[in-house]
């Protein structure tokens, strides 16, 4: 046992990455403490491994629930070697749901919304398979401008549909819980977080990655959905350094290369209520 | 936070702003000129906007940035609030568009709640309206201590410096009603852009800020630091045969070899360790950090818990079960005095009950009068009571302490309730605390696989009120629902056998038959209430008793019918003169204006039962 003498040591001063960080722990530790059962969804892209590490944080090393992957069997293979790499070197209990095959979704979608309603009834189904009260999933509000509506702690009700019109207050860190049955709560830790805070996350605690993220041959991905629906922007980035000097100076939008969010103006709304991300 | 205390090197967080004020007075056309003005907005988002606002037949609709959702943009109003980030001279803001609409309000709390300072925009033409009032009202109750007003659409006063002057006056008039200082009054156009991040010049005689200078002068946070240690705990887990104690500190600084106190039992220990993950060493940690601790001896507090420094050591919070708190109010139906609720503040979860509703807050004019209830979205001063003495910190603008939060049965969120102090106990009166269910509605229903509520027959004495109950009852305990019948000569026969017939004693048998009604409903009964009851007023008593779930049914039949049908031969007495007070004859029947449902009574009292049973069965599910 330390006896420090007061006075002597002051508290370390925290920047805005310290106070997310603890505010994201925070989060992370009501939704342990208030939804079980609980799972985190874990997609193999930097905002996600950014989430299981904070989850680490807050729980001192550990994830004390399981990850999930919702598999479209679509992702690069270098993400399915990270998945096995990580799943083991961070002690991961990993659940997999498998999606199905995209004949089964409805035909009159344009195609990458089309995509995304599979990767939708993958993970319907994997909540319902383990009665899932709580899930957690790292969005964030710069990303989209229907996401920047979301609430930290955002009730699903039957269907999982998420109603927009009709969210609960939240505020002074007080969050929904559920109040029926069948429904879940998706939280989300990183809401307040912007693209580049990340980054400069993942430099200052050394958070490993697809490497899909770093320029070769002057394309690199911002962003990583499915093989077939995302593609690589023009860029020489090929360290972290220069990933974050790039985005300090860019003004395009992360999403830009997701077709999905450019069908139509309500593409993205219209899958968010039916319980996409 | 602690910005206040950031060396330069270090980025500070950023400061939330929120944009307040009346429908339509222009926030968000503000937020997304502010944007642009600024050069913040995102490749490409300029031309979404523009064919966004075409395909509505509109020249550039500025709101469309924020206004996201579908339903937003059909109806040019905003429904739910958000938040963007924002660079301005080297600082970090994010500002937060919070709808104006009352309707929404909720959704205007939860953006505005933890903002620095907010911009209350005022429509040059209109002036305070309104939702200006409760915006203005909610700035002061959750604490908001920077206010910037802006006046908007000045372009349609053509920036006459005479007639801005006036609404000067009114706008500042109002806020010191409600001791609100105005940090800046700016003139402006968001359409146009006047005094927004650039000078007007069709207000040369304006010397005062822009926006983006006044926005430029909002204050870091204050620094928690320096007040004494209070960490709520969040969690306690056991990993690995160590103990953790987990929770975020509210405010002051903790250090390993610290003695702190833990709860209201007040048990102490000695901080033996602070534990992070993945993290520098230091033997210390300050307000805002997300730790662990482990005690030394290893006791295990319960969440909630609050951990302050052994006495002697700084002012110790306060401890009392009677609670003053200014109360903002967000469920549909009114708040009434009895009402029982679980009060959140940070981690920890109380019982409390509505002990007086001490003054009502009139939007009209901003003053304080007595009432008997606060209406939905309203603002009052409320005592509360809690079962146990409960520790916190009285509510300050710029700090978390005391913010009290009202949740349901339903686990709703209902209300906000900034904690004052202690209330006084009245004069001459018991005290009295009584102590809410830990079960919940969800719970009972789950057990019971319907809802409880009371329906309340109404109907002239042989209407076949008791006959259609009883029916009824049998019917739905058949089918597995937990029903039961209140009837009028029952309860005449026991609980209320000192009551006669007068108006007053009634109005005694329908409060009590009431209460007991609603007990019956809170443990998830089905109660079906039979009762003449015949006077309006004296069934709206009922129902504000019964409050939620409570169904007025009127059972129907003429006078003349009830009189040829009387089968305990009371009318004959009645006319006969040997019974009083009859209801019918010589007592009146207020026939209910909007029952929830009307059964004809004229028929055979099978279909009646018939007609309500399907009723309730609807109602329950
Ligand atoms: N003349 C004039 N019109 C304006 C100005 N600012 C906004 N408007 C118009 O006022 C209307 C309402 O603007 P919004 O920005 O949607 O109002 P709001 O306050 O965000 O409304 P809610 O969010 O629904 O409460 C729009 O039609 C704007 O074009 C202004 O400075 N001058
Ligand atoms: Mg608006």
């Amino acid at each position: 046992m330390s006896l420090a003498t007061p006075g002597v040591v002051s508290p370390r001063a925290m920047d805005d990455l310290d106070q997310l960080e603890a505010q994201s722990i925070f989060v992370l530790r009501e939704a342990y403490r208030k939804l079980r059962p609980l799972s985190l969804l874990w997609s193999l892209g930097k905002d996600s491994n950014v989430m299981v590490w904070l989850a680490r944080k807050a729980f001192m090393g550990r994830v004390p629930f399981p990850v999930m992957h919702v598999d479209t069997g679509k992702k690069f293979p270098e993400m399915y070697a990270f998945r096995e790499e990580y799943t083991r070197k961070w002690n991961l209990d990993l659940m997999l749901g498998d999606c199905p095959p995209v004949e089964e979704i409805d035909p009159s979608l344009p195609p990458a919304a089309r995509s995304a309603a599979r990767k939708t009834a993958g993970l319907a189904s994997l909540i319902e398979k383990h009665k899932l009260r709580g899930v957690i999933a790292g969005i964030r509000r710069d990303e989209q401008a229907t996401r920047a509506k979301e609430r930290v702690f955002s009730p699903r009700g039957a269907g999982h549909r998420w109603d927009v019109r009709n969210q609960p207050p939240e505020f002074w860190d007080q969050y929904a819980t559920p109040y029926e049955d069948g429904m879940h709560i998706r939280v989300h830790p990183l809401l307040s977080w912007r693209e580049i805070d990340i980054w400069r996350y993942i430099e200052r605690e050394n958070i490993p990655l697809v490497d899909l993220y770093f320029a070769k041959n002057g394309k690199r991905y911002r962003s990583l959905g499915d093989q077939d629906i995302t593609s690589p922007i023009d860029s020489d980035a090929s360290t972290l350094a220069e990933v974050i000097a790039e985005l300090e100076a860019s003004k395009t939008s992360e999403r830009a290369g997701r077709a999905m969010d450019h069908e139509s103006e309500d593409a993205f709304e219209r899958l968010r209520v039916a319980g996409y991300l | 936070m602690t910005t206040n205390d950031l060396p330069p090197s270090l980025r500070a967080a950023a400061t939330p702003i929120v944009i307040v004020g009346h429908v339509d007075h222009g926030k968000s056309t503000l937020i997304g000129r502010l944007l642009y003005d600024t050069d913040s907005l995102q490749d490409g988002k300029l031309a979404q906007i523009v064919e966004s606002s075409r395909k509505r037949g509109l020249t550039v609709e500025w709101s469309f940035l924020l206004d996201s959702l579908q339903i937003e943009r059909d109806q040019g109003v905003t429904v739910d609030s958000t938040r963007i980030p924002f660079h301005l001279g080297g600082r970090e803001f994010v500002i937060v568009d919070a709808p104006g609409h009352r309707q929404f309000l909720r959704n205007m709390i939860t953006g505005a709640a933890d903002a620095e300072a907010a911009v209350l925009v005022v429509d040059a033409l209109e002036g305070a309206q309104e939702q200006t009032r409760r915006h203005a009202m909610l700035l002061r109750l959750i604490g908001i201590r920077h206010v910037i007003v802006l006046l908007n659409k000045s372009d349609l006063l053509d920036f006459d410096q005479e007639r801005i002057a006036q609404a000067e006056t009114d706008v500042r008039a109002l806020l010191g009603r409600l001791e609100i200082t105005v940090e800046a009054f700016v003139p402006a156009s968001a359409r146009d852009g006047d005094n927004i991040a650039s000078r007007s010049e069709r207000a040369p005689w304006y010397t005062g800020p822009t926006l983006v200078e006044a926005l430029a002068a909002v204050p870091a946070p204050a620094s928690r630091l320096a007040l004494d240690f209070r960490m709520p705990v969040q969690d306690v887990y056991r990993f690995d045969d160590v103990r953790y104690v987990a929770g975020r500190i509210d405010r002051g600084v903790i250090r390993a070899g610290d003695r702190i106190m833990i709860g209201v039992q007040g048990q102490q220990a000695t901080v033996a360790e602070i534990c992070r993950w993945h993290a520098p060493e230091t033997p210390v940690a300050g307000a805002g950090e997300s730790i662990a601790l482990r005690l030394e001896p290893d006791l295990v507090p319960d969440r909630g818990d609050l951990l302050f420094p052994v006495s002697g050591a700084g002012e110790p919070p306060l401890k009392t079960a009677r609670i003053r708190t200014r109360l903002f109010w967000l469920r549909s139906e009114p708040l009434r005095v009895g009402e029982s609720f679980t009060l959140r503040l940070s981690t920890a979860e109380h019982d409390v009950t509505v002990a007086s509703i001490d003054a009502v807050v009139d939007l009209d004019d901003l003053t304080l009068a007595p009432g008997e209830e606060v209406p939905p979205d309203g603002f009052a001063e409320v005592t509360l009571v809690a079962a146990h003495a409960i520790l916190f910190d009285p509510f300050a603008p710029g700090y978390s302490d005391g913010r009290g939060v009202l949740v349901d049965r339903f686990q709703r969120i209902v209300g906000g309730a900034p904690l004052l102090g202690e209330a006084e106990l009245p004069e001459g009166t018991h005290a009295i605390h009584p102590t809410a269910s830990r079960v919940t509605a969800l719970q009972r229903r789950a057990l019971q696989g319907h809802e409880g509520a009371v329906f309340w027959l109404t109907g002239l004495p042989g209407s076949g009120k008791s006959t259609i109950a009883r029916l009824v009852e049998k019917d739905l305990v058949a089918s597995g629902v937990r029903a039961s019948v209140l009837d009028g000569d029952t309860l005449r026969a026991g609980l209320c056998a000192d009551l006669g017939f007068s108006p007053e004693d009634r109005r005694e048998n329908i409060r009590r038959a009431a209460h007991v009604a609603r007990i019956l409903a809170e443990s998830g009964q089905v109660v079906i209430v039979a009762l003449v009851s015949p006077l309006a007023e004296d069934r709206a008593l009922a129902s504000q008793i019964v409050g939620e779930g409570f169904h007025e049914i009127h059972v129907d039949a003429s006078l003349a019918l009830c009189e040829t049908r009387d089968p305990k031969g009371l009318y004959a007495a009645a006319r006969a003169g040997r019974i009083p007070d009859f209801t019918g004859v010589s007592a009146p029947y207020d026939a209910p204006a909007a029952p929830r449902l009307r059964i004809d009574a004229t028929g055979s009292p099978e279909s009646a039962a018939e007609a309500l049973g399907s009723f309730i069965t609807t109602r329950i599910a």
